[in-house]
């Protein structure tokens, strides 16, 4: 087998070289590193990590092979992967590189991620790009610096439905924004009968009001919340109007809709084993996947902080009564990750509106 | 929750001697445990009988207390103690039955149990109460059926059939369980696992043979937050037990929805049972289909193997647990910036590959099966999995036999026996297809892909290999002897070509967050995470896997090094690769090195950073035998790092005979003939001068290794032959053997100028009982006050003679008066803690000042006159292996000790005996049967037994001579005389006590056949003729005054 060249060139001015896969080719955004041990497929497809080039910090993916059942959206949205090692004979077919290379994506092996995660540790997420197919460091390094920031892109739309669509059930009637929406949110909120309408990012809060729904339900999605503007407005109208429910970047958009603020963290939560606490002290380990968080501070009065941080001290989720909205920044629908939110949230949210 | 404030002093059981099932992790658990506690300002009370263990320093706990681990006794200590909690899963399987034995018996009304209560060890140690726990919460288990007594066996055959899985209740690594395949195997079985289990019962089993065996250790508060600290993956499938698998963490071949629905089920699962602290839960998984195999309530070999896989301290934050603490009150002491309310993730790779001791018991059964065998295990881990293999076969410092012809390959995988996963290897190597192997071993087909990897690579290493293979073999952990062997170059070549390995942390989270504790690991990465600076460093070397002649007292006397070492200022670094032990707990050193102990391994850490000294005297025969080969390399590459204490070179004159001798000859200290022989023809010629019996054994061994006494020249041939085999490039050694000898152990430290004798040990059993095998008494019983001060001043001359600074160990023999010197060992022997615990003279922490440059004078210790007595018994691990000789000899078998302390003789040998599982009886009968030649000798011993009012039994030739001496004995019939004998009379319970010395060869069977009875059925057993004064004369003490039951303070103040 031909060894493949690539190279990740980051911001800073450094590069590292590797081994190919998938196919040739290069693409910029910020490199986030994820500690989750299983799960790289869900990651891979999971639409919030659209812009971004996804390093595991487990250093053996595609051990089980590329599982399909358990995608979260059809494609990998990653912009690439970087591993230390890909698993090339996995006891279940396809493996990731076959993967890679009949869907044209791009990645790269044989790297030290550790030293990476460090790196990325100390000095906060860094643009990077991956060039397959070369070894020219330099250039690498120059596409990263050019690479544009991630609050100056909009990768919602392309990773939103196009046009709303209309899940069918017999229990409460849900209206979705499909920021980029995981496929197992869906199945959470479908496995409780809801009746799911779902629509696009951009879409208008009357829109919403016509389908009659007992709820309003923001999902996860890419990019720096400030820029989903039209979800912003959205969810402002429809405060008080209707139950809201959010995850990931539905906690921040219902945050930014009440006057609140999101702000940057340093390299983000991106694992399964991220512990929060609830206002009872009671304490879960969840899956996240984010880079912003939502300042506490900011919010207006009637919100209360529901779930905190155990590590360090960040908004996992906060409730307001008055307006019936429950927002949690971690992922209950878990795939991949640990289920123990899963029944918590979306028990309460149908507790909620019936 | 805040902590419980009345809880202010706790009791905690350890698990007594090593033994096969249970080794040093709860040595490792349970100081963890102390400190944990202490640290809250919670004052502990220790009860452990195995003195060789870091729990039962005065460091450690604040009460101590050596004595049997037998509920009565323990009940006793509470009375005296008053402790407010009890807790109870740090001590293994031992502690928590002691635990229940005390509920049970109303010893702990006033007592609070701590973390995980009563009812969740009941219903995860009992069958049925686990089972229906489990189906209330709709937990899958195998099909199964309980039986107490043989008539079931038809039923069970109906309702589960064949194979089944045997599993008693209330035992340890799974004793006396197994799995049957014919209705006969299963009668078998079952009979034997009815006698083991605590409760009489057994438990008949669905067979999940080759399924995929998941384990995962969780932990719970009682705010009920659960998280899993690891996931483990057995390479071996179900069918073996965990402890005798090839492990790998984290679980590697299940999908994420796969792993989190286990989890889910772990997790509902510890909080049925209510756990508060740690817990594992072994689940069977094939193909999205799971069974609950088995849960304990406790920390255990898996939790220690955790805990170094992830970092993450589980027995700490458990202790913490059991006194009220959450999850999210208790730091992650690894990080010091984050909680322990998290689950680690790591980013290496993690093998664990046992160690049996087969290479000492060659006749033992050594098919692998749900009961455990082995002795210790080692512990890998590596940026890639192909990595973590080979340094956990480099790890394990075995001689590994290369199989070539497929059809034994082939039995091998099919019936797997401690060979199979090296075999593993070679069946590649014979051109196995994948297939093949998989339908052998029902492995899952990525484990083999990886092993099939490493043996390309084999192949693909050539003289031509270009430097990108080199490298590439170096990230798949080949060593650069093995490549070297492979491409025809010279190890120092290979490293130029590849250059040194980096060093990576482990850290609990994957480096998410900064580290504080520096615990390290080698790869082939480009970027190291240590950074070398100039202060000058030491490097203590570990004892790696818990073997029969290298246990846990090893691990004893580095932990020690290290703390003397801390508490001189000096930067201390340990490398080892057991996971069982202190020595690698994750704030023992200054930094750690989880890493193989070949001279390579040890090189590249001396290169990593500056080192003024490597210490390779606490770890054991294997780190001495490196002392030479780092010496060489240390020159060869420039470095300053010095051998500190005893030279190299002494160490070698201690090791070849010919040197010693001469030592000997100048210093006028007189040993048993003896010679070394390089050919069979020179050794029959040696043993023919010196004269027979003659002790024959290979230089350079462990454990008495391959050691044995030749009668005549038949069996001095018959064993040349092997133990040529074992050891190439080193004569084999001749000695006289000094019948009926007694042998002494002496214990002292050098510093150059003066000697320390910490402790004179004389043997119970005669001169050619392997010292680790016998038991032995501080002070000395039998010898005058002349010959002691003969065995102080040969102490003294030959210690100065050597050059001995640091520790010394000393077997001497004692006959018709005169003192001989047997062997000198310039390193730290098994019995340093217990001459520590005897005596209060923590030898192995003086011996590693001294090392440092302290004098012995201004330590300020004397060697020390006590009144008490301490006993040294030793457990022996024959009812856990099939098929092996329980004879005593030169040749060691052994795996743990224990201590028994009291102000007499009788008293201590009574305590020890119980400690060590073969409890004297006060009444009933006990069968003899001694050798003819020793039937003067067994009279006076006879008749004190029948006097203290036990009945003896004996066959014909003994029944005989009693009765002419005028000591009634009843007869019964000789094994091969037929039914009733005496193995009728085992069976049923009649006989309390067997005392059997070694016979003629015509009764030998005999023997064997009663030995293992005894052995099988537990009864109590002897089997030489001082033992069987010492047993009399301990009977004789007990029915006269009361143990005493006193703290170790107590003894040494």
């Amino acid at each position: 087998m031909e060894i493949m060249k690539a190279v990740l060139g980051l911001e800073d001015g450094e590069f590292v070289v590797g081994d190919g896969f998938g196919v040739e080719g290069e693409c910029c955004g910020e490199l986030v590193f994820n500690t989750q041990m299983t799960g790289y497929m869900e990651s891979l497809t999971d639409p919030s990590y659209a812009g971004q080039i996804l390093m595991f910090t487990f250093p053996l993916i595609g051990n089980y092979g590329v599982d399909e059942q358990n995608f979260q959206n059809p494609r990998v949205n990653a912009l690439s992967c970087i591993a230390k090692e890909i698993c090339d004979k996995p006891s279940v077919l396809p493996s990731i590189r076959t993967y890679f290379e009949e869907h044209n994506l791009f990645g790269m092996q044989g790297v030290d991620t550790r030293a990476l995660t460090i790196k990325t540790r100390l000095h906060g997420t860094m643009k990077a790009a991956l060039v397959v197919g070369s070894d020219d460091g330099q250039a690498a390094v120059a596409l990263a610096r050019n690479a544009p920031d991630i609050s100056d892109t909009t990768p919602i739309p392309a990773v939103s439905c196009k046009v709303p669509y209309h899940i069918p059930g017999k229990g409460k009637r849900i209206a979705v924004i499909d920021l980029g929406i995981k496929k197992n949110m869906i199945t959470s909120l479908a496995a409780r009968n809801a009746d799911l309408h779902i629509f696009p990012s951009h879409v208008k809060s009357d829109e919403i009001l016509t389908c009659k729904p007992d709820a309003l339900f923001i999902s996860n999605g890419p990019g720096d919340p400030k820029r989903a503007t039209d979800a912003i407005q959205c969810v402002k109208a429809l405060l008080g109007e209707l139950p809201i429910f959010g995850i990931c970047m539905g906690n921040q958009i219902s945050a930014l809709a009440l006057g609140g603020d999101t702000y940057k963290l340093k390299f983000g939560h991106r694992g399964a084993n991220q512990p929060v606490r609830d206002m009872n002290g009671r304490i879960y380990i969840t899956t996240q996947n984010h880079g912003f968080a939502v300042d506490g501070n900011t919010l207006p009065e009637g919100c209360r902080i529901s779930y905190a941080n155990v590590n360090d001290g960040t908004v996992e989720g906060f409730l307001n009564d008055d307006l019936n909205l429950t927002c949690v920044q971690f992922h209950p629908e878990a795939h991949g990750g640990p289920r123990d939110t899963e029944r918590p949230f979306f028990d309460s949210l149908f507790r909620r509106i019936s | 929750m805040p902590r419980k404030e009345h809880i202010r002093k706790v009791l905690i059981i350890g698990s007594g001697p090593i033994q096969i099932g249970q080794a040093a992790e709860f040595d490792f658990s349970g100081t963890q445990a102390c400190r944990s506690l202490r640290e809250e300002g919670v004052s502990v009370v220790l009860v452990n009988s195995n003195p060789a263990t870091i729990m039962t320093d005065p460091e450690t706990a604040d009460v101590i207390y050596i004595e049997p681990l037998r509920a009565d006794i323990i009940a006793k200590i509470i009375e005296k103690e008053k402790p407010d909690g009890i807790l109870s899963g740090m001590g293994g399987q031992t502690g928590l039955n002691l635990t229940a034995e005390l509920a049970e018996m109303g010893a702990l009304k006033e007592v609070e149990i701590l973390g995980t209560p009563l009812e969740a060890i009941y219903k995860g140690e009992d069958r049925q109460k686990f089972r229906d726990l489990m189906n209330a919460i709709g937990e899958p288990v195998p099909k199964s059926i309980i039986l107490t007594t043989l008539t079931q066996i038809d039923d069970a055959i109906r309702e589960i059939g064949l194979p089944a899985v045997v599993r008693p209740a209330y035992t340890m690594g799974g004793a006396g369980g197994g799995i049957a395949r014919t209705k006969e195997e299963l009668t078998r079985i079952v009979e034997l696992g009815l006698s083991r289990s605590r409760i009489h019962q057994v438990l008949i089993e669905e067979s999940v043979m080759g399924w995929k065996e998941i384990e995962f250790e969780v932990m719970r508060d009682s705010a009920d937050t659960c998280v899993i600290i690891c996931g483990m993956e057995n390479v071996d499938p179900m069918g073996i037990h965990t402890g005798e698998s090839v492990v790998v963490a984290p679980i590697l071949t299940l999908r994420d929805d796969e792993f989190q629905t286990l989890r889910s089920a772990a997790i509902k699962i510890i909080r049925a049972l209510d756990v508060q602290g740690g817990c594992n839960i072994q689940f069977a998984f094939l193909n999205g289909d799971y069974r609950v195999i088995e849960v304990n309530p406790r920390v255990s070999r898996s939790s220690a193997l955790a805990s170094k896989a992830t970092g993450y301290p589980i027995a700490r934050v458990a202790a913490k647990i059991a006194i009220g603490m959450n999850l999210d009150e208790i730091t992650n002491a690894v990080t010091g910036c984050t909680k322990a309310s998290f689950e680690p993730s790591i980013d290496y790779i993690v093998v664990k590959v046992p160690r049996w001791p087969f290479d000492k018991f060659k006749g033992a059964d050594r098919t692998l099966s749900t009961a455990m065998k082995s002795t210790g295990e080692v512990m890998a881990i590596g940026r890639t999995l192909e990595e973590a293999f080979m340094k956990a076969k480099r790890s394990l410092d075995t001689d590994v036999r290369i199989h070539t012809s497929p059809s034994e390959i082939r039995m091998i995988l099919s019936r797997p026996t401690d060979e199979r996963f090296h075999c593993l290897f070679d069946a590649f190597r014979q051109g196995f297809s994948l297939d093949e192997i998989v339908q052998l071993t029902a492995i899952t087909p990525f484990f083999l892909e990886k092993i099939k990897n490493l043996v390309d690579m084999e192949r693909q290493l050539a003289a031509g290999s270009p430097p990108e293979v080199l490298r590439a073999a170096k990230r798949m952990g080949f060593s650069n002897a093995e490549i070297a062997k492979c491409t025809g170059k010279t190890d120092d070549e290979v490293e130029t070509i590849v250059g040194l390995p980096s060093y990576k942390m482990v850290d609990t989270c994957a480096a998410e967050f900064p580290a504080v504790t520096p615990y390290f690991y080698s790869t082939y990465d480009p970027v190291t995470e240590i950074e070398p600076d100039e202060r000058q460093k030491v490097l203590i070397l570990g004892s790696g896997p818990i073997r029969i002649g290298q246990g846990i007292e090893f691990d004893y006397c580095t932990v020690h090094a290290v703390k003397a070492l801390r508490e001189e200022g000096v930067e201390v670094h340990i490398v080892n690769n057991n996971p069982e032990t202190v020595s690698t707990d994750f704030d023992t050193s200054d930094r750690l090195f989880f890493e193989p102990m070949q001279i390579e391994d040890i090189m590249n850490i001396l290169k990593s950073d500056h080192y003024c000294g490597v210490m390779v005297q606490f770890g054991g025969q294997n780190a001495v035998n490196l002392a030479v080969p780092i010496e060489q390399e240390i020159k060869r590459c420039g470095l300053t790092t010095k051998i500190l204490g005893t030279s190299p070179d002494a160490m070698d004159i201690a090791e070849d005979r010919d040197r010693f001798s001469v030592l000997l000859t100048r210093l006028n200290i007189p040993s048993p003939k003896n010679a070394s022989a390089y050919s069979e023809v020179e050794a029959r010629e040696k043993a023919e001068a010196i004269g027979y019996p003659v002790l024959v054994r290979p230089s350079f061994v462990l454990g008495g290794r391959a050691m044995e006494i030749a009668h005549d020249a038949v069996e001095l041939d018959k064993y040349i032959t092997e133990a040529v085999r074992v050891a190439r490039n080193h004569p084999v050694l001749i000695d006289s053997y000094l019948q009926n000898a007694v042998e002494l152990d002496v214990d002292a430290v050098c510093d150059g100028e003066e000697v320390l004798i910490g402790g004179i040990m004389e043997h119970i059993e005669q001169a050619g009982i392997h010292s680790g095998d016998s038991a032995c008494v501080i002070p000395t019983q039998s010898l005058s006050s002349e010959v002691l001060t003969t065995v102080r001043e040969y102490t003294r001359k030959i210690a100065l003679g050597l050059g001995v600074i640091g520790l010394v160990n000393l077997q001497l023999a004692v006959k018709d008066n005169v003192v001989y010197i047997l062997e000198a060992n310039p390193r730290a022997s098994r019995t340093v803690p217990f001459v520590a615990k005897a005596t209060g003279i923590p030898l192995a922490k003086i011996a590693a000042k001294v090392i440092m440059g302290k004098r012995l004078r201004d330590l300020g210790y004397k060697e020390r006159e006590i009144r008490h007595v301490a006993v040294k018994e030793v457990l022996l691990p024959f009812s856990k292996l099939a098929g092996v000789d329980t004879m005593l000899g030169p040749e060691m078998k052994s795996t743990g000790e224990v201590m028994g302390i009291d102000y007499d003789f009788g008293l201590a040998f009574y305590k020890a005996c119980i400690s060590a599982d073969n409890e004297l009886p006060l009444k009933g009968n006990i069968f003899i049967s001694v050798n003819i030649e020793q039937k003067d000798d067994v009279i006076p011993i006879a008749r004190k037994l029948r006097d203290l009012g036990l009945t003896l039994y004996g066959t014909e030739g003994t029944v005989d001579y009693l009765y002419e001496a005028g000591v009634e004995a009843h007869l019964v019939r000789k094994v091969q005389e037929g039914s009733p004998n005496v193995l009728d009379m085992m069976r049923h319970g009649e006989i309390r006590l067997i005392i059997n010395t070694p016979q003629d060869k015509q009764s030998r069977q005999d023997h064997y056949q009663i030995m293992r009875a005894a052995v099988d059925f537990s009864i109590p057993y002897i089997t030489t003729l001082q033992a069987a004064r010492a047993a009399a004369l301990a009977i004789d003490a007990i029915k006269r005054e009361k143990m005493t039951l006193e703290p170790l303070s107590h003894y040494l103040n």
